[in-house]
């Protein structure tokens, strides 16, 4: 049916009531086609907005005086009153893209391997994002506790777990495995650095053996982050850690790299291949030590940097799951597990700070709970984006961080909730 | 959008460079809406008669994959949906994830008050701006109607924020309404039994409303059944359970309705999705445990794709980590990194003002600025070029060097004996090991400010200015 009528008309159309067009201005006589009325936005925006309004009321006024305009509408739905749903089935495809594994990465070897650990840590495999359906994630996330090899400034709810054990790298190494359920325990040399105590590369290797003595889980060696030092100090830590299948933290382009390279390929460690937030700066440096180095995948681990919360999180996130979707659609030079420094979110003020500094915001609370949350929201961030080993520092932020990305890997078992009825629960 | 690049979005555009829009041509123009930095109404030309055609087939194929619907009215209405990438650094991440706290009706009214303005006024001051919450849902546990009603009234007469009216009975949801029906509150929810008077509900107020179901089907169900009654402003909430094998399906939930909206384009359940943390305390009582559970189910849910979320806590360490994750989660990645290398005046600097050198990295930069002048500080501060690294692995990394520090300085035209009267420099604490270096390569006094910048003002009161030699 399609009937044409002026706006001029439309007055007498409802006999001359016609309270609701009042305040509305009409300009030149706009012809109307009914056949295409109906509610429909653009045809709205067709008939200009004053006159839109009109076809608006005339719909309404049309509905109450008994005519069928559902009938005139053919251009959009009209609300109609459904007795029952419309059945319907919810399906999705997987990815097709992601055809390319990720590198799947030993650390720690058995007596019958070489080495004296009792259990070793097993990284990568993964063949989607991390918890995805796609396809399950063969091995859970891991966490490394930090041990320092001398006192250091920390945070004083981290401090506080540490007092006891803040002299003897060997018994801090012992509490976070017996204590705080650590996988692995990371040795930080940083007495080495010649700005702090220029200790010698023999010094820190006694370090590195004692800490193997104290705890049978794999661990990482790490340097303290001086390039010029820290070649020839984890040359020597490797030697003395040799068939342990340590990781060696770090190789970097800043770096004498190709000697830490060769120290693990020599005493079998593996390679922590860390770069600042830049994915391209990351393929440039794994390739090297794969093709110039001659470091074989499966002793390659990648440490693209990690941000706190709120201080940059949102590169490292972005950097971290670019290189994970990168990896798994095929890009090998970056198809390695990720580790994450996720203590560094304790650098964040929100994280230590007895309250904010800026008197404009809201009370900040205690520092307490602040900090261990900061670095638990830091790490499950990562994990989501594909990080698979966490160095870390509290340990409350350890146990929660264990218990989601656990719980998302598909280990915890518990007894179902309702929530059915969230809305009314007394909480 | 259905469209990917500039080209295709330019032959839809009157094409006469005429400049209206902010851009010289037509095609920078389209570019701009490709990135969805501008409207198309910003376009005066293609809102014309002549191109109406065109403008509508444009605005149709310019439209998010996700629908962008709005919760509220006035200036904390909330827009919420509006993706169209599953990944950040494809695009950006439109309409951060609308945040709203619980309140209830059995609650005395000065709690109820006291509670609501907790939530309107919260604020973190962050890289100029402020983090805020958004909205506060209101849930009837008394079961009572009238009861209900009188707890919308309280709400909605102390706050500007957007409601959502949270309860399962059509009838208690009525007398809510009633009470702030042109506020354009959220409903909460149509499920498979109520569907029917709730639908009636959103058509005759004219509201958006959640439809929850944890059966996926069931959900796609609900949503086609709206739809076709003509309800378009859906938000799903396929159910948020707190812990174990429930939780990595309800995971598992949000990844396929999500992706099921953008990467296979399934229009029928391409709606915003609604996250509910606040079942952390269905299963923890004590107030710490439940509150770092609950910011951790936000968090899991900020990252992937809860588009509204329903929260309880309101500890300030709940709620600091939550807003700055949505912040981390929704920054556009498409801006710099780095802010221009130079010196730059804070306040207003005499001779005998401290010049403070800092990165040139964004938010190092930003956050030293703002507690510069949040604490009237007047000084000059250098942002170095480290290539937007931070202080702290740029001083690892040999991208802020004495070399540089210098050159910066040279370069902004900046001589410390026409500028100063002082001659001296502060460097932050976390560059300490540079002191020598700048000494030797600058000839100035270099002083060593704290490792946070926070502490500039209690470092000034004790060391500046600074004792003559």
């Amino acid at each position: 049916m399609t009937k044409k009528i002026k706006l001029s008309e439309l007055g007498s159309l409802f006999g001359g009531d016609i309270e609701a067009l009042e305040g509305v201005k009409i300009e030149g006589d706009v012809e109307i086609d009914l056949g295409q009325l109906g509610l429909n936005p653009q045809m709205a925006y067709a008939l200009g907005h004053e006159t839109a309004q009109i076809a608006f009321h005339l719909m309404n006024i049309s509905r109450i005086l008994g005519y069928p305009v559902e009938q005139m509408g053919a251009a959009a739905p009209q609300p109609k009153k459904l007795s029952k749903l419309i059945e319907s089935k919810f399906s999705v495809g997987r990815i097709e893209e992601w055809k390319t594994p990720i590198q799947e990465v030993v650390l720690g070897a058995t007596s019958s391997d070489g080495g004296s650990r009792k259990s070793t840590v097993t990284l990568g495999g993964e063949g989607s994002l991390p918890y995805y359906f796609d396809s399950p994630m063969p091995h859970r996330n891991h966490i490394t506790m930090d041990v320092f090899d001398m006192p250091i400034n920390m945070a004083k709810a981290v401090k506080s777990n540490y007092e006891d054990v803040i002299n003897s790298p060997a018994e801090w190494a012992k509490k976070v495995v017996r204590d705080f359920g650590a996988d692995m325990v990371t040795i930080h040399l940083i007495s080495t650095d010649p700005n702090i105590k220029d200790t010698s590369p023999a010094d820190a290797a006694k370090t590195v053996e004692e800490v193997l003595q104290a705890v049978d889980v794999p661990i990482v060696i790490g340097g303290s982050g001086n390039p010029e030092k820290d070649p020839a100090v984890l040359e020597k830590a490797a030697e003395v850690a040799e068939g342990e299948r340590c990781l060696l933290a770090s190789a970097s382009l800043n770096l004498d790299y190709a000697r830490i390279a060769e120290a693990a390929k020599k005493y079998n460690h593996v390679v922590l291949s860390w770069t600042q937030l830049e994915i391209n700066a990351q393929k440039e440096l794994n390739r090297k030590l794969m093709k110039q180095c001659g470091v074989a995948r499966e002793n390659i681990l990648m440490d693209p940097t990690t941000a706190a919360l709120g201080y940059g999180l949102d590169y490292a996130y972005t950097n971290m799951e670019r290189i994970r979707l990168a990896g798994l659609t095929g890009d090998t030079e970056l198809n390695f597990p990720m580790s994450s420094g996720t203590t560094n979110a304790w650098e964040a003020r929100e994280a230590w700070m007895v309250s904010s500094p800026l008197k404009e915001d809201s009370d900040w609370g205690p520092r307490e709970y602040r900090g261990p949350i900061w670095e638990i929201i830091t790490g499950l961030t990562l994990s989501l984006a594909g990080n698979d080993l966490f160095m870390m520092m509290h340990p409350g932020a350890v146990h929660v961080l264990k218990e989601i990305t656990q719980t998302l890997y598909g280990l915890k078992e518990t007894e179902p909730v309702n929530i059915d009825n969230w809305v009314s629960a007394v909480i | 959008m259905k469209l990917n690049s500039p080209l295709q979005v330019y032959k839809f555009l009157p094409q006469i460079n005429c400049a209206e829009c902010g851009d010289a041509t037509c095609m920078a123009f389209a570019a701009h809406l490709i990135d969805r930095s501008k409207k198309l109404e910003d376009c005066p030309p293609i809102l014309k008669d002549e191109y109406k055609k065109k403008y509508l087939e444009l605005q149709s194929l310019l439209a998010p994959e996700i629908r962008e619907i709005i919760i509220g009215k006035g200036e904390r209405a909330k827009k919420i949906g509006g993706d169209d990438v599953l990944y950040r650094h494809q695009l950006t991440f439109f309409d951060p994830t609308a945040f709203a706290y619980d309140v209830w009706d059995t609650m005395p009214e000065t709690e109820l008050v006291e509670r609501v303005n907790k939530i309107s006024n919260f604020k973190k001051f962050y890289v100029g701006k402020f983090l805020t919450v958004d909205m506060v849902a209101v849930r009837c546990v008394s079961g009572d109607a009238t009861k209900f009603a009188g707890a919308v009234k309280k709400v909605s007469e102390t706050t500007k924020l957007p409601l959502i009216l949270c309860s399962l009975d059509p009838a208690v949801l009525k007398s809510g309404l009633e009470v702030v029906k042109d506020k354009n509150p959220l409903i909460y929810a149509a499920t498979e039994k109520n569907w029917g008077e709730v639908s009636e509900l959103a058509l005759n107020y004219k509201v958006p409303v959640v439809l929850f179901s944890q059966d996926l089907d069931k959900l796609k169900s609900l949503a086609l059944t709206f739809r076709e009654m003509g309800i378009k402003d859906l938000v799903l909430d396929p159910g948020t359970y707190p812990q174990g094998k429930q939780l990595k399906e309800t995971f598992e939930k949000f990844i396929k309705l999500r992706r099921a909206g953008i990467k296979e384009v399934q229009k029928d359940i391409a709606y915003p999705i609604m996250a509910v943390p606040l079942n952390a305390w269905a299963v923890y009582k004590d107030a710490v445990t439940a509150s770092y559970w609950e910011t951790v189910l936000a968090s899991v849910f900020t990252v992937r794709y809860g588009d509204i979320m329903i929260l309880h806590s309101l500890e300030p360490y709940a709620m600091l980590p939550e807003v700055h994750l949505r912040d981390t989660i929704y920054t556009d990645p498409r801006t710099p990194v780095k802010v221009a290398p130079g010196v730059n005046e804070v306040g207003t600097p005499t001779k005998d003002s401290p010049v403070i050198v800092t990165t040139n990295f964004a938010l190092t930069y930003y956050t030293v600025e703002s507690d510069l002048s949040s604490n009237k500080i007047n000084c000059y501060l250098a942002a170095v070029d480290t290539d937007g690294i931070g202080v702290e692995a740029s001083v690892a990394g040999g991208q802020l060097t004495a070399a540089k520090i210098k050159d910066n300085f040279q370069k902004a035209g900046f001589d410390f004996k026409e500028k100063t009267s002082h001659n001296t420099i502060v460097l932050p604490g976390l560059a300490a090991r540079l002191q020598g270096d700048v000494e030797d390569v600058t000839g100035l006094r270099v002083m060593i400010g704290p490792p946070d910048s926070g502490r500039i003002p209690g470092w000034m009161e004790k060391n500046w200015p600074p004792k003559p030699k």
